[in-house]
């Protein structure tokens, strides 16, 4: 498995695009922490980009890495190799290098402009992120093997974790509004990855303490050890859930 | 001519001998310390008469329930230390034209029904408190029925580290009078830090509040009163005032007022007042208004809250002119919608339009409240999805068709540069 690892990011370094990927993040994280004056807003800034850059970027190579390598993948598959393990290692090849990438575009400049537990949350929930999207992109792509659809059902997948959830929450929120929803909402939060990371981050910034009284309650959930521990635990069945339902998809079918 | 002239060498020598001994004249002075004819001060102060000054050296005296019946002045000289051992009222004063100046006085225990003091004043009118230090006390400095009383320099801290508001007493608490002075006075660590209840015509200036369980400042009933130049500062609640006409609050500084609810400045039911020259930085909410009308909300600094201004739809003709807004995560939110409130060349930095003439004023109108804040104050939970690409989308979307926020709050005339407020304070209070 590790040899198989090992071949996926060879062919993932050579062919640049990760790298333009790090530069990419590295010059928008110099360029905000810069411009934003005080650390925390830096840091506020970079979040709403690496919310909705990270999870765009991570789908789309993803799913695209994983067309690419299809000839690559049936060449193993010939080969007496369990199925699990080549998309496991595909699987980790990807994320792996996404989030190397991730972690020396945004990690170092954070470690250097913010260092603290507000840019460690960050930084965990990007690298999240990362593992998240690219295993519903390797689900968008275990279910058709038109490459179009493919990337067409990993971007809709996209749109509705990055745009469409927050907006149906809201209105929701909105036709219930009568109601005490404090718990809903947690849980509704807790239903889309990039939510989650988004408010782990909000609510260990100085500014959670400006969202009155919801926000204190929130904060007093979010900001405990078990709360923050919670947290990252559905984050990791964030991954789990379409890491493993793509895997058995992939283990059944007919390549 | 010469017996004119010894006439007036005699008239002049004796008027300088009246002069110099003038002191003997009006009072004597009683020392107090180790040595002295008197041990203690409550024996000092009984033996006193009118006008005399009681003099009290450096030392720790361990003495309650001093009272002070006479028009005299009670000093201490190197810092005397009047400790209470917690067994009631320190010193009550019952006599007016009394002075009282550089005492520390320590340990007052809670005492629900008498309400005690370190230093209490009873109906008694022009008291003047300077430069004490209150340690460790129920209520700190206490004046009832005081007019024209000076508190001055005096610095008032309790111990509320775990306690709770109802076994705390307030710092300085003012109780039907009118004219008194607070300046320059440092209070801490209790209930509320400077309490005003029916006093009129007072002035408080240059005091500092911070760290207080409930409110800095509290006032209710009080009508005519000048605040200037104070801050407040990681109080509980802020700042309330409530029910009250007719004060200015100048050159204030509310800041770091944290929780789920503090607030700056909270007025409910204030009218014809006057806000100038303040700064509100890193509060939840800057100032939350209720039934208030009439107030002129001027050249004041709003920077980094939670909510800047909360509007309820009960506050008729505010004016706000000429402030800034930086930094806030909501300029202004209201629950329904207020009615002929004026916002005028305010300084927004979440504006984006347009100045085609260089008049320095923007030439489209900016609307303060944003669709997501209504939102919020209609589904608290929602604050949840602050920040989030959503909810930034929704916003620009409504201020481009505005269809759901209120008409009538709308900046016709924002200005297009963050305005320059005197930033020397102390230079505009010299000139004014």
């Amino acid at each position: 498995m590790n040899k198989l690892i090992k071949y996926v990011l060879y062919d993932i370094v050579r062919n640049k695009i990760i790298v333009a990927y790090t530069l990419f993040l590295l010059l928008l994280s110099i360029g905000l922490f810069h411009l934003g004056g005080s650390p925390d807003k830096g840091l506020l800034s970079l979040l709403n980009l690496v919310l909705l850059t990270v999870p765009l970027i991570s789908i789309v190579f993803g799913t695209t890495h994983f067309y690419n390598s299809y000839e690559f993948m049936e060449l193993l598959v010939s080969q007496p190799i369990k199925r699990s393990k080549i998309f496991l290692s595909e699987y980790l090849g990807v994320s792996l290098s996404l989030s190397v990438a991730f972690g020396i575009g945004v990690g170092v400049p954070v470690l250097l402009f913010a260092p603290g537990a507000t840019g460690l949350f960050l930084l965990l929930t990007g690298i999240f992120v990362t593992f998240i999207f690219v295993a519903l992109a390797f689900l968008a792509s275990v279910i058709t093997r038109d490459k179009a659809k493919g990337i067409g059902i990993a971007l809709l997948l996209w749109f509705y974790f990055a745009l469409i959830y927050d907006g149906l929450v809201l209105f929701v929120l909105y036709s219930f509004g009568d109601y005490p929803l404090e718990k809903a909402t947690l849980v509704l939060t807790a239903l889309n990855p990039v939510d989650l990371g988004r408010v782990l981050v909000l609510l260990n910034l100085d500014v959670s303490a400006m969202m009155g009284y919801t926000g204190a309650l929130y904060k007093s959930i979010f900001g405990s050890g078990w709360g923050i521990a919670i947290a990252f635990a559905v984050m990791v069945l964030w991954v789990l859930l379409p890491l493993l339902s793509a895997r058995r998809v992939f283990q059944k079918r007919d390549l | 001519m010469r017996n004119l002239s010894k006439f007036l060498i005699v008239c002049t020598a004796y008027a300088l001998v009246c002069l110099l001994g003038s002191p003997a004249v009006f009072g004597d002075t009683l020392k107090v310390c180790t040595t002295c004819k008197y041990h203690s001060v409550k024996e000092a102060v009984r033996q006193a008469k009118a006008g005399d000054i009681v003099l009290v050296d450096g030392g720790v005296y361990k003495e309650s329930g001093i009272e002070i019946t006479q028009p005299i002045s009670l000093i201490g000289r190197n810092n005397p230390v009047i400790d209470g051992q917690n067994s009631g009222q320190i010193i009550t004063i019952k006599s007016s034209n009394v002075k009282l100046e550089g005492f520390t006085v320590q340990n007052v225990a809670v005492s629900y029904m008498r309400d005690d003091a370190a230093i209490r004043v009873a109906d008694r009118q022009n008291i003047q408190i300077l430069n004490n230090t209150v340690l460790n006390t129920y209520f700190g400095i206490y004046l009832q029925n005081a007019d024209n009383s000076v508190v001055k320099g005096n610095i008032v801290k309790g111990e509320n580290t775990g306690k709770i508001e109802s076994s705390l007493g307030n710092a300085i608490h003012v109780w039907r009078t009118d004219g008194a002075e607070i300046s320059n006075n440092r209070v801490e660590g209790h209930r509320d830090g400077i309490y005003f209840e029916y006093v009129t015509n007072s002035q408080v200036h240059e005091n500092i509040s911070e760290r207080n369980n409930r409110y800095g400042l509290h006032f209710m009933f009080s009508d005519g009163n000048v605040y200037t130049q104070n801050i407040f500062r990681e109080n509980g609640a802020g700042v309330a005032v409530m029910y009250t006409r007719n004060i200015r609050m100048e050159h204030n500084t509310f800041e770091d007022n944290w929780g789920a609810a503090a607030y700056g400045l909270l007025l409910k039911d204030i009218s014809q007042s006057v806000i100038l020259n303040n700064t509100f930085r890193r509060n939840t909410t800057g100032i939350y208004m209720e039934s208030s009308s009439r107030l002129d909300i001027t050249s004041n600094d709003f920077d980094r809250n939670g909510w800047a201004i909360r509007l309820l739809s009960s506050c008729i003709q505010d004016t706000f002119r000429l402030n800034n807004f930086t930094g806030n995560s909501f300029d202004v939110s209201t629950n329904g919608s207020p009615t002929m409130n004026l916002f005028e060349h305010n300084y927004w930095d979440k504006y984006n339009g347009y100045d085609l003439d260089k008049d320095k004023v923007g030439d489209v109108p900016y609307r303060p409240v944003s669709l997501y804040s209504m939102l919020v104050e209609r589904v608290p939970p929602s604050v949840m999805f602050m920040r989030s690409f959503m909810v930034d989308l929704m916003d620009s979307i409504e201020r481009v068709l505005p269809s759901f926020i209120p008409e009538s709050l709308v900046d016709e005339r924002p200005s297009m540069k963050k305005i320059d407020h005197d930033s020397d304070r102390k230079l505009v209070q010299n000139l004014r």
